[in-house]
């Protein structure tokens, strides 16, 4: 990403969570640029959905500090944090099980639906206009999941993969500035993990999406991340592009062990 | 005897009238147990408290500005509510705020109480006991106001929760609070407003039996005829409550004159509940309720 002297879009400052006597999070800081795909990498349990909570302002680090576009979000709650332009996926995917795909897709809008509930509901003038405007938004981004076939369905009653597509589609449903996904290939096929990793470039590309990955699968990691951090029992011990951290002599003992090495 | 089919007609017909006035009690439950997945035993106490509200309202003020009044007052119960109980117990367990309910509900009850005695009150809005025939069926008038208002009340409800912004976002909070928040809805003002739902249907309901029944303690009682039509139409589904509702209404009359006679009657006040065991054993999750499957 050129202009790199701009302030980056969120920094995490020195951030520190504990449950109980356990570090999740232990002095992370680290930073998102505009326009970048960054990846976090970890074993299970290094700390990396705490983080995504953290961003998002389900939890608050004690001590740390987080700023977004320079404002500080570190004690926000995460409907606030959500209206200023952070959407999220979730790792085990919370999706509404008992709405529609299409209305699922729709709540993903909800921050941007201003007109009062009486003309929405009355469906006149302005909240015609409207939910005709969030609409066709809405069916753009179904379209573009290919998920047209299964827009009327009830979103609990969908395999996990489409499931997790669904909630995707909701995240960017918001034109966020910044996704944070959590895991969104976990339990995928080969297929499904590649359309998920051309829906993240194109949602980079084409909306300038800025991008917080999480995932396990190291090559999807490095064939679609700008950057990468890795995080080890809450710590972070490494960061760079993809090919610095693959030849990282920290990370391939900590992550890969010893054995994988090629 | 020979089998009169139009007094069964009459029968079902003001049963299921009243049906629908069961409908609208089920239904407060209902949005409650949808949004924040408790059952709400307090919601006869705020019927009762209503009542009572709209009894002593009107000794001084016209109708219509005593009923407003005491949607300020339920809507400022919700918000309380909100503040005092809800908020503190975020994040506990279900039974803890089960728990906190059942306090209200005494809360409730002792306040109403202190304000307003233990005398029973009538609640006259001006619809007179008479009946209107029908080709031979007699349908009390009182009974068809119920009705319609429940109709009316419960069109409403459906409508804003199916079609407006508010609506929506409240049912996206009853099935997921974290993804709720994660797209920018505040749980607690959507609580807040379920909890002034709650209340403008238990003013409905403290209305339509507080005119039938007089404005008593054993209102709060009415509650329980929702438990058999929540078990009969599933805890967390709108159109459940108001099949429901009609189910146990037409049921329960029905019950009456065609069994009643054989066992000496007064069938129409368990015959409800042994429909809901029966659904209890079938259909534990009733006809429109959610299917939850637990992998163990």
């Amino acid at each position: 990403m050129e202009g790199s002297n701009h302030p980056p879009m969120l920094e995490v400052k020195d951030v520190h969570i504990s449950f109980g006597v356990l570090k999740a999070l232990n002095g992370v800081s680290l930073h998102i640029k505009k326009g970048e795909i960054l990846a976090i990498i970890g074993p299970n349990g290094a700390g990396k959905t705490t983080m995504t909570n953290v961003i998002s302002g389900v939890c608050h680090p004690k001590p740390g500090r987080i700023l977004f576009e320079g404002k500080d979000i570190t004690t926000m709650p995460p409907h606030h944090v959500a209206a200023l332009g952070i959407a999220r996926t979730f790792q085990n995917v919370e999706i509404f099980k008992g709405m529609r795909v299409l209305d699922n897709i729709m709540m993903g809008r909800h921050l941007q639906m201003r007109s009062g509930f009486l003309s929405q509901g009355i469906y006149w003038g302005l909240g015609q206009k409207e939910e005709i405007r969030h609409r066709k938004f809405v069916e753009w981004v179904i379209d573009w999941l290919e998920i047209e076939h299964i827009r009327k369905t009830p979103a609990g009653m969908l395999a996990y993969g489409l499931q997790k597509r669904v909630e995707l589609g909701r995240a960017l449903a918001a034109e966020p500035k910044l996704l944070l996904l959590d895991e969104p290939m976990g339990g995928m096929n080969v297929d499904e993990k590649e359309d998920i990793a051309r829906f993240i470039l194109d949602a980079n590309e084409e909306l300038g999406t800025t991008i917080f990955l999480i995932e396990h699968d190291m090559g999807v990691v490095m064939d679609i991340s700008d950057r990468v951090i890795v995080l080890e029992y809450g710590e972070k011990i490494a960061e760079g592009t993809p090919a610095e951290i693959k030849n990282n002599e920290k990370v391939i003992k900590a992550y890969l062990g010893t054995a994988t090495r090629r | 005897m020979s089998f009169n089919w139009l007094f069964v007609l009459e029968v079902t017909i003001t049963g299921l009238l009243v049906g629908l006035m069961y409908s609208l009690i089920a239904l407060g439950f209902v949005l409650i147990y949808k949004a924040s997945g408790i059952f709400n035993f307090a919601q006869g106490a705020m019927t009762l408290f209503a009542a009572f509200a709209l009894v002593s309202l009107s000794a001084f003020l016209s109708l219509g500005f005593s009923l407003v009044g005491v949607l300020v007052i339920m809507v400022a119960l919700a918000y309380v509510v909100e503040r005092v109980m809800l908020r503190p117990l975020v994040a506990r367990p279900a039974l803890a705020l089960f728990m906190a309910t059942i306090g209200l509900g005494f809360f409730l009850e002792g306040v109403a109480q202190a304000i307003w005695g233990t005398q029973p009150r009538g609640l006259d809005i001006g619809i007179t006991e008479t009946s209107y025939d029908l080709g031979g069926i007699l349908i009390s008038k009182m009974d068809l106001f119920g009705a319609g208002l429940s109709g009316v009340l419960l069109f409403c409800l459906v409508w804003f929760f199916q079609k407006t912004r508010t609506g929506r976002a409240l049912r996206a909070v009853s099935d997921d609070h974290e993804a709720a928040l994660s797209v920018g809805i505040p749980l607690r003002s959507a609580w807040a407003i379920t909890w002034a739902i709650a209340g403008l249907v238990a003013l409905a309901a403290g209305i339509l039996w507080g005119t039938r029944l007089g404005v008593q303690f054993s209102l709060t009682l009415i509650a329980l005829k929702a438990l058999p039509v929540l078990i009969i139409g599933g805890f967390d589904s709108v159109p459940g409550a108001i099949i429901g509702g009609l189910i146990v209404g037409s049921s329960e009359s029905l019950a009456e004159v065609l069994l009643g006679p054989y066992v000496g009657g007064g069938i129409k006040d368990f015959s409800p509940y042994l429909l809901a065991v029966v659904f209890l054993w079938a259909r534990p999750y009733g006809l429109f309720g959610r299917e939850i499957i637990e992998r163990v």
